[in-house]
């Protein structure tokens, strides 16, 4: 349980980046791991609360007390064993999440809570070097089949589970390598990429056959798909992204983040870019549409390539500096956060809406702007404030509304929730179609990597019972 | 008082209904006794005992019809000459007949027939009957109520056969008439045939006693007034009963005892008893023995069934006083002073016979001899007095026979488990040395002691084996349900530290019964604790009393008179290690003893199912049942078998089922049953073992849990660690015990002590028999289905059981952990809906908690609460702002909670009308006067806990209501402790103790030992504050209702049910989990009993402990509240976020800790709190309207509107039936169902009165008055209310000193001069009671025995038990001895006495204390201040003294103050000091013992100890060295630098 009065006694310590000037030189990770010593105190200030509300917080609920006070006692193994049964891919979640468990505890109360996501990327990637993640093969096969649509976090995690119940899993992916948002959308220097396959690895050995390239609906029929497996966990994503409809939208340019991102990952992995058109925001303004991380892998993205300069403008108003912790906490609060790309040295603006894109040659040249107020429900322009930015590169990072439906999910005519997602609860993941199930983003809608390992796992268990009648895997 | 008379009863209790049990039923009482040592017969005498009687009425209680008593009655030597003269046949001489007294049915058919029967037996016992007589009676001013099951009163009188050889045989052969006659007459099938009673079947003695009032017993028995009734003896009994119902049969005295107090082993005794039916043989009473059998009726009293048992003792033929001593020894385990031969006596006998265990003083005779004795622990008081006319009178208390004090020789006290005995056929008092000394030295007990006694360590080496690899072991922990928890939690601070861990915020899991996860069948037990009718004990600071030993084997043959060779295996304590269990296991192979043990399989094949189970059980009961027959005397019952393909049967399942199986065949005590366990791991399983008869536990499994939780141990480190498990347990346990005021292993094993909770009766009847369950639920068939379930998931390759147990989640929330009611979600949507005052917020709060059909946490979220079909507008629905009015938040002690917190809760409260309360601990004085801004801190609510922290006659008059904490949720029968760390400087000032010094509760009140000490409290705490209402708060467990009827007779105003769940206080987390029920069973049982009683108007009934919505509040109202109290949730409201670290005092929000830093982080503000009380009182005015109700007084008690929900899937939840919870007892309209009157409390025409009036100038300006008057025993309290009258006015500083002082003559009644101001000082010539100086706040108290008294004044008793409990201020002067625990919980007061019983000094925090006499033993146990100065002539105080916490050191003569010092360094100064106590004792008592020592001062200090704990020494000092640097550092010259 840490150590009684070790919140009291240690001041809070996080990992820290490599300045901006030297990281923004390359795409590799920049975060500066703590020593081993530091994190065995950093484990000791957590309290393990009678209510525990990280464990809560956390959409996979990590038992974070118990794996705090196993590296508080240097109890690596056993807190890798702890953290890998809830969450199949902490080295994922311990770079990228955004983590709400730290924002639910009850040191956050006084804005110092545990540094729980370094401690658990500490522990895996130790789990990993020392040689004890290993594949975990069924002793048993049960001979049925289930076929997972989209490799990203859910479909991984809901694969891994299910393999290792024993069952033949395939993952389809459009794409030609495994990972979904986590290997085309995550830029490298946040996570790198071979954190990925040596995950694949792993799950191979478990039983796992990763079918790269084929895009279900379009190279595979849904039909054939039903005819061949068992079961079928819909897993692809929430990847329509929501558009500007402004006059000039068109322009040359003018782009979604989702088409600017892939490039350069691809680029870092050496994979063959395909019939697409290069773009690179070296020698260019840069103005990102959209205040979300999307938003930021394009600034960190753009900065690395050379940009001259990057603007990013939000529609929501400024966020506070600080929230109302008696009226937020353990939520989530809404307050003024700064990326690390944000740090590098971008432009920040809220209250903005985008009125049109203005070109010369077709090709963008600034963006008309002006200030508003209002609220998610409708924004409205205030009158006689627009002004103009220069801008050589539109990206437009506003989020997604829901996941493509042309093909699978129209071919399978599943029912849809009222914003276009795959309609299953989360209780049993089941979608209208009697052996088919929906888990991750093409489920919930666009969510973090945690949420989509959540549901992954859950849809797991489900599917298993389905298929066997009971389950012994956990939710 | 309203008589409601209106409804009809029927004779005697009521029959079991809804959760009312008559077997719940308790009473206590005063006892007395008055003989003439001589044995003349005389009718002064009697009268003599019937005047006691009339003295001892306060002792007493009066029901729901105030000419209705709880019973009295007198025992006395036949009348010889008298039943001559009356009986219209002719006797035959003295001793040559016997008399039954006898109730007989009203019916006359069936009073015939009853009749009939008794003379036949008489005839078939070869007796002549000689006729019956008619016993007068005289009906005046009896209450009809009474009169309505008044029995016919007869005597019939039989003449002895010549055959017999002596008397002795004559009373035998009564005996077995009047057991055969009693056996018939419970199966006859007539409703009255219950009524066939007999008081008494002897040729000596003959017993009046019936339903009445003290005074009625000699008017309505016209022979007790009759001149020519003469005995040279009269026993006599004054009864206290928690119920009103009139049962004629439950008077005593009994045939050969009367007993004021309780048998807290009764369940056990009375089991064993049975069990011994087989294996019984008496030479004495040969074939007449089987007679006799049932011995003990089903469903009689504790007091009844002891004398049953000393009956058959007696009748065996054990002297009187022998057999007393068997039932009830003295402690004598770890008692270094007691004399070997007696040693070895009740070591003997403990094997033959188990304690009766609990506070008992018993009076007793057979006509010849008479006595009385005190249980170990000497918790009932009685003193006596001999007078130069041979005259021995003995009472509950002093005076109650006014005897010309020039009469007096002796005036002595029952010491604890001494026993006085006069012989009146040799003419002496025998005294408890002699007498005992003769028993102990009559047979060779010692020898025999030696002869038969093996211990294990006796027996040869064995090899335990070896512990099995990680993989198998985690495999085994998951079949027996090891959690996480369990050994992070539980085992691993057991096995470093020796002792049980801590926690913090109560419970808030479901019931087992209700959770999702399979629960231990243990946790379906939960432990009965003492409250009110007998007082837990201090099983550390009163270790002297406890006794873990066990006796494994055959018991000898309690009749077998001749001693001998059954050879005993003898534990020290009842777990065995892996290598003791194989000892036991090849016991056979020493050769020179008898013992031979059966290992028997508990475990069941895997393919057979949960069928398995059950057929398992039967088997293991024929294998049991077997070895016995063929000799076999140790059968262990073995789990070591599991593995893949075999199944454990729960070992508590496993044992109680062989354990009843072979009690119900009479072979139990031919066998010892030892268990060999994998499951047992935490204190409670150990206990429920023991409690269903386990002699010896091994818990294989946790012992290699322990060892592979340190991989690659040193063996001396394993071993280390085995030990510190073991002694954890073994404290576990006596804390248990001495929860319920046991204080042996061997009377707590098989006691089953335990309230089933969500067990099938079925089920509980068939393997737990005797065991209450109230609401039904589940059966052998989800148990073992859950048994099997559960080894299945161990064995099968479960992901998350891989490599890992579950985690529990029973201590701390978990996913996929148990479920709990608080959440991060609950918690976060209160705070924020109170904080930023959003309802709609709370209200999803309240539906989140209300909503429970996913999971069930609680009996009430099963309910449904009826709508109306027409809902009432909620405008026309009683306000918010009445509703909170009936709210109040919890008793949490400032020291417990912060500065900040406390007062929160106090404004919020306070300005909605509701109440706060204290806690224990005292509330700062400052907060008594209003705020600026008209906000007042000032709590509503005053606790008095057993600590007495803080309780001033000031303290008191600030409160609008005085709670009695009985017990609290989170541990009931327990104490605690403020650890020194804790008591900074503001707390040590509101305790009135020292900074840094520990502060210890203890278990007990030790003012209330019994149901009448209660009532006693009521009464002081009533003549402090008469405006102030007296709540009684109690903790829902079994019979609490039986407990609150008690309570409403003791005439408080108020009763608290307090449920499990609730609970912030610091607690051992066994009763955190495992002690307590729900309130919902609590509640409504009280409701049913109190209804029944009629006794429900008087009292206001509170619930609390885990309200948290008003949901809760309606289903609490329709249960029987009418008031509601929240802690938890109002915490949480005030900043609370559930960390459960309470006792760490590392509270991060600042709510429960005294760290300044922390502190300042507290958030909370009234308005807050405010917030929540209106959120919930519109949830509930929301709920009334739709129920078509406008008040809450019109839901109180309405259980009609409540219904099981029938929706709920749920598989355990199926078996749940709350029926016998929502019963409505049958009462007529004019019965009361709610609170609708005040009480009528005595204290109009007392002493007090006359002394205010007397005192007012004293009073109103200060002018000094003197006063004089007699006083009695009767005068109670006295001194009290003027006291409060002082504090009102001037506040704890009160008036200059001797401004009101009074001198009485006489013999104060008890709690003279309590709460006394200072200001007033008190002087009583003659002597005081129980309680004098309690509380005392400043006043002066003197006492002197009146110099016409022949007594030698410093080896006379010269005031009673428990004196200056709780005193803060003040001295007081006692010339002559005190009783036991003299000074307990001292604050502040100074005293000297000339000698103290046991316990003297105990849990004293400040003050001084000169003793200049002998003290008794267990001198200073807990004692963290202040100081003693103790006599040492005999030198042995070192034994006398529990050292554990104190230095005892010489005093050095040249120790001497400067002139003008005050004397207030307690660290030196010895010298001086004890010259100027010496000095006052001289002023103020003459004391002639005082002055022959100030004579030889230098010899007197030469031979006096000082007492001194270690703590409050080390804390002086600190505080010196701090006052020196700060004196030093405001000396500093300035502008140096």
């Amino acid at each position: 349980m840490g150590k009684i009065t070790g919140f009291l006694e240690i001041e809070r310590k996080d990992r820290h980046y490599r300045p901006a000037e030297e990281r923004v030189k390359h795409f590799r990770e920049f975060v500066v791991p703590l020593p081993d010593e530091e994190l065995k105190a950093q484990g000791a200030r957590c309290m393990d609360c009678g209510i525990p509300y990280c464990h809560q917080g956390c959409p996979v609920n990590n038992i974070i007390p118990d794996w705090n006070d196993l590296v508080y006692n240097g109890n690596w193994r056993e807190a890798s064993e702890v953290l890998h049964s809830t969450n199949n891919f902490p080295e994922f979640t311990g770079r990228v999440c955004p983590a709400p468990c730290e924002a639910s505890c009850t040191l956050n109360i006084d804005d110092s809570p545990v540094t729980i996501k370094t401690i658990e990327c500490a522990i895996v990637d130790r789990a990993f070097s020392e040689g004890w993640i290993e594949p975990q093969i069924p002793k048993h096969r049960t001979g049925k089949t289930v076929a997972v649509v989209g490799s990203g976090p859910a479909g991984l995690a809901a694969a891994q589970q299910l393999a290792r119940a024993g069952h033949r899993v395939h993952v389809f992916e459009k794409n030609a390598k495994m990972g979904g948002l986590l290997r085309y959308g995550i830029p490298d220097f946040k996570m790198e990429k071979h954190l990925i396959d040596r995950r694949l690895s792993q799950m191979q050995t478990e039983g796992v056959m990763f079918i790269g390239g084929i895009h279900v609906g379009i190279d595979k029929s849904v039909d054939d798909l039903l005819a061949e497996f068992d079961a079928v966990v819909l897993a692809g994503g929430a990847e329509a992204p929501r558009d500007l409809p402004v006059p000039g939208r068109d322009l040359d340019g003018v782009m979604y983040a989702m088409d600017f991102l892939p490039q350069q990952n691809r680029r870092v992995s050496n994979e063959p870019l395909g019939d697409i058109e290069e773009v690179s925001a070296e020698g260019k303004h840069v103005i990102v549409i959209g205040g979300g991380d999307t938003g930021s892998d394009c600034i960190g993205t753009s900065f690395r390539q050379g940009a001259l300069s990057v603007t990013q403008l939000e529609i929501m108003p400024a966020p506070p500096e600080r929230e109302d912790k008696a009226l937020t906490w353990p939520d989530w609060p809404l307050k003024m956060r700064t990326s690390s790309s944000q740090a590098e040295g971008a432009e920040r603006d809220f209250s903005v809406v985008t009125t049109a894109i203005r070109g010369e040659d077709g090709k963008v040249v600034a963006i008309e702007c002006a200030r508003c107020e209002g609220s998610e429900k409708g924004f409205a322009k205030i009158e006689g404030s627009d002004f103009e930015l220069k801008a050589d590169l539109v990206l437009l990072a506003m989020g997604f509304v829901s996941p493509v439906h042309e093909g699978m999910i129209d071919d399978l005519a599943v029912e849809k929730d009222q914003r276009g997602n795959v309609m299953a609860n989360t209780e049993d993941y089941q979608t209208s179609c009697a052996n088919v199930f929906a888990c991750g983003d093409m489920r919930r809608g666009q969510s973090l990597v945690v949420w989509a390992i959540r549901e992954g796992r859950q849809c797991a268990r489900s599917v298993d019972e389905f298929l066997m009648g009971s389950t012994l895997l956990p939710r | 008082m309203t008589r409601q008379t209106g409804t009809p009863r029927a004779y005697g209790l009521p029959p079991e209904q809804g959760l009312y049990d008559p077997r719940n039923e308790h009473d206590a009482c005063g006892i007395g006794f008055v003989v003439d040592i001589k044995g003349r017969k005389s009718h002064d005498i009697v009268s003599q005992g019937l005047q006691v009687l009339v003295n001892l009425t306060h002792r007493g209680a009066v029901g729901a019809d105030p000419l209705e008593g709880d019973g009295a009655g007198i025992l006395v030597q036949i009348p010889d000459a008298f039943f001559r003269e009356v009986c219209d046949f002719e006797l035959p001489e003295a001793g040559h007949y016997g008399v039954l007294n006898i109730f007989l049915p009203k019916d006359p058919d069936i009073r015939v027939l009853c009749e009939n029967m008794l003379e036949r037996y008489a005839v078939s016992e070869g007796q002549r009957v000689l006729g019956w007589r008619d016993v007068p009676v005289d009906r005046t001013g009896i209450g009809e109520s009474v009169l309505a099951v008044e029995p016919v009163i007869r005597q019939m009188f039989i003449a002895r056969d010549p055959s017999l050889p002596d008397q002795d045989a004559f009373e035998r052969k009564l005996f077995v008439i009047r057991k055969q006659a009693a056996i018939e007459s419970r199966k006859i099938n007539h409703r009255e045939a219950g009524m066939l009673y007999i008081t008494t079947s002897s040729s000596r003695v003959v017993c009046y006693k019936g339903m009445l009032l003290a005074e009625q017993i000699g008017s309505y028995f016209k022979d007790l007034t009759d001149p020519r009734f003469s005995s040279a003896l009269a026993l006599v009994h004054q009864r206290f009963s928690t119920n009103t119902f009139p049962a004629w049969s439950l008077a005593h005295p009994f045939r050969l005892i009367c007993h004021n107090g309780e048998i807290n082993t009764a369940r056990g005794n009375v089991n064993w008893m049975a069990a011994r039916g087989k294996a019984l043989k008496s030479d004495v009473l040969g074939e007449d023995l089987k007679k006799l059998w049932p011995l003990i009726a089903d469903g009689v009293s504790d007091s009844a069934s002891f004398d049953n048992a000393l009956e058959l003792l007696v009748a065996g033929g054990y002297p009187l006083s022998h057999a007393m001593m068997m039932l009830i020894p003295e402690a004598w385990d770890n008692n270094p002073l007691m004399d070997p031969a007696q040693k070895a006596f009740y070591e003997y006998h403990a094997a033959l016979m188990e304690p009766w265990d609990g506070p008992a003083a018993v009076a007793f005779t057979d006509g010849r001899q008479i006595g009385a004795t005190l249980d170990r622990n000497g918790l009932r008081p009685a003193r006596y007095i001999v007078t130069d006319d041979d005259r021995v009178i003995l009472a509950s208390e002093a005076g109650t026979l006014p005897v010309p004090e020039e009469r007096i020789r002796q005036k002595w006290r029952l010491q604890p488990g001494k026993m006085l005995l006069i012989d009146t056929e040799k003419g002496e008092i025998v005294s408890d040395e002699a007498l005992k000394a003769e028993i102990a030295a009559s047979k060779p007990y010692g020898k025999w002691v030696a002869d038969s006694q093996l211990k294990i360590s006796d027996l040869p080496p064995a090899m335990p084996p070896m512990k099995p690899n990680r993989t198998t072991m985690l495999d085994m922990q998951q079949v027996f349900g090891y959690t996480q928890e369990d050994l992070k939690f539980l085992m691993e601070p057991m096995a470093e530290t020796g002792a049980e861990a801590i926690g913090s915020m109560g419970n808030d899991t479901p019931i087992p019964a209700l959770s999702s996860k399979g629960k231990p069948l243990y946790n379906y037990f939960k432990q009965l604790f003492a409250q009110v009718t007998n007082p837990p004990i201090d099983p550390i600071r009163e270790e002297l009393v406890m006794s873990l030993t066990s006796f494994i084997g055959p018991r000898p043959n309690l009749l077998g008179l001749g001693g001998g060779a059954h050879l005993k295996l003898e534990v020290s304590q009842p777990i065995l290690t892996n290598e003791d269990l194989e000892r036991i296991r090849h016991i056979e192979d020493v050769p020179t003893n008898d013992f031979h043990a059966q290992t028997l399989d508990v475990t069941f094949p895997r393919q057979e199912g949960p069928q398995g189970m059950a057929r398992r059980i039967g088997a293991l009961q024929r294998e049991a049942q077997d070895c016995v027959e063929r000799g076999e005397n140790i059968i262990i019952l073995s789990d070591r078998a599991v593995d893949m393909d075999r199944v454990p049967v729960p070992a508590a399942l496993a044992t109680s089922a062989v354990h009843h199986h072979l009690v119900r065949n009479g072979l139990r005590t031919s066998v010892g049953l030892v268990v060999e366990t994998g499951e047992a791991r935490e204190v409670h399983h150990f206990c429920v073992l023991a409690g269903y008869g386990a002699e010896a536990i091994n818990p294989w499994l946790a012992f290699e849990t322990l060892t592979d939780m340190h991989p690659g141990i040193a063996p001396d480190e394993e071993k280390r660690l085995h030990k510190n498990y073991i002694k954890a347990v073994g404290k576990g346990i006596l804390k248990v015990m001495s929860k319920m005021g046991i204080s042996t292993y061997q009377s707590y094993c098989g006691a089953q002590i335990f309230d089933a909770v969500g067990l099938s009766s079925s089920f509980v009847a068939t393997y737990f028999p005797g065991t209450h369950t109230r609401i039904e639920g589940v059966g052998l068939d989800v148990l073992s289905a859950e048994t099997v379930e559960r080894h299945r998931l161990a064995y099968e390759d479960v992901p998350i059981y891989r490599n890992a147990l579950d985690v529990g989640g029973d201590y701390a929330f978990r996913i996929r952990g148990d479920a709990h009611v608080w959440t991060p979600e609950t918690i976060g949507l209160l705070q924020h809906a109170v904080r930023g005052d959003a309802q709609d917020k709370y209200r999803e709060y309240a539906r989140i908690i209300n909503d429970q059909s996913k999971q069930l946490l609680t009996p009430r979220g099963l309910f449904d609460i009826h709508l109306a079909e027409e809902p009432v507008p909620l405008e026309e629905v009683e306000p918010a702002t009445e509703i909170v009015k009936r709210f109040s938040t919890g008793a949490m002690s400032f020291g417990s909670i912060s500065r900040e917190a406390h007062t929160t809760l106090a404004i919020a409260m306070n300005r909605i009308g509701g109440k706060s309360n204290t806690g224990e601990g005292g509330e700062e004085p400052e907060r008594f006067v209003r705020m600026a801004n008209g906000d007042s801190e000032r709590s509503a609510i005053k606790q008095i806990a057993s600590g007495r922290f803080g309780v001033t006659a000031e303290y008191l008059v600030n409160s609008d209501m005085m709670q009695i904490k009985m017990a609290q949720g989170a541990k009931p029968g327990e104490g605690g402790q403020l650890p020194g760390h804790k008591v900074d400087k503001v707390i040590a000032r509101v305790r009135h103790s020292t900074p840094g010094v520990g502060l210890i509760s203890p278990p007990p009140h030790h003012d209330i030992y019994s149901i009448e000490d209660l009532a006693q409290l009521i009464y002081d705490l009533k003549n402090v504050n008469p405006t102030g209402d007296v709540s009684v708060k109690l903790v829902s467990e079994v019979g609490v209702g039986v407990v609150a009827a008690g309570v409403s007779k003791a005439k408080a105003d108020h009763v608290t049910i307090s449920g499990y769940e609730g609970g912030t206080g610091a607690s051992p987390l066994t009763s955190i989990k495992h002690a307590g029920s729900p309130w919902e069973i609590g509640l409504a049982e009280t409701q049913q009993a109190l209804v029944l009683n009629r006794l429900r108007g008087r009292i206001a009934v509170q619930v609390d402990g885990g309200l948290r919505t008003g949901r809760d509040v309606i289903v609490g109202a329709l249960l029987g509240a009418d008031e509601f109290g929240f802690a938890t949730a109002p915490l949480i409201a005030a900043g609370c976020i559930m960390m459960r670290k309470c006792h760490l005092n590392t509270c991060p929000v600042g709510v429960a800790t005294q760290d300044p830093e922390l502190r300042k982080k507290f958030q909370g503000a009234p308005e807050h709190v405010i917030n929540y009380f209106f959120f919930v009182a519109e949830e509930v005015r929301e709920l009334m309207a739709a129920m078509g109700v406008r008040t809450i007084d019109e839901l109180i008690g309405r259980t009609d509107l409540l219904d099981k929900k029938q929706a709920i899937e749920h598989w355990k939840a199926r078996g749940l039936d709350f029926s016998r919870l929502f019963h409505r007892p049958q009462v007529g309209p004019d019965v009361a169902v709610r609170n609708t009157e005040e009480q009528n409390h005595d204290i109009y025409e007392i002493l007090d009165r006359e002394l205010i009036t007397q005192a007012t100038p004293a009073l109103e300006s200060g002018t000094p008055v003197q006063i004089e008057m007699p006083i009695r025993n009767m005068n109670r309290t006295t001194g009290a209310m003027l006291s409060g009258e002082v504090a009102k006015r001037y506040g704890h500083a009160g008036l200059p000193e001797d401004s009101i002082s009074v001198k009485f003559r006489g013999t104060a009644g008890q709690s003279f001069g309590a709460f006394l101001a200072r200001g007033v000082s008190f002087e009583l010539c003659g002597d005081g009671n129980d309680y004098v100086g309690k509380g005392l706040s400043g006043g002066r108290i003197a006492i002197y025995p009146d110099p016409a008294s022949q007594i030698v004044p410093e080896q006379s008793i010269i005031i009673g038990n428990t004196v200056m409990y709780g005193a803060i201020a003040g001295e007081c002067y006692f010339r002559g001895v005190g009783g036991e625990r003299f000074c307990v919980r001292n604050s502040g007061a100074t005293a000297v006495v000339e000698g103290v019983g046991d316990h003297g000094c105990e849990y004293m925090t400040g003050g001084i204390v000169l003793v200049i006499g002998p003290t008794g033993r267990n001198f200073a146990a807990g004692m963290s201040g202040g100081i003693a100065y103790v006599l040492d002539e005999r030198g042995d105080f070192d034994r006398r003294c529990n050292a554990e916490m104190v230095d005892l050191g010489p005093v050095d003569p040249a120790d001497l103050a400067p002139e003008g010092d005050d004397l207030s360094d307690h660290l030196r100064h010895d010298a001086s000091r004890i010259r100027m106590l010496l000095e006052r004792h001289v002023h103020y008592t003459n004391s002639a013992r005082a002055r022959s020592l100030l004579k030889d001062l230098d010899g007197t200090l030469s031979k006096i100890v000082k007492v001194t704990p270690r703590d409050y020494a080390r804390a002086l000092n600190e505080l010196r060295a701090e006052e020196a640097a700060t004196a030093e550092a405001g000396a500093l010259p300035g502008g140096d630098d």
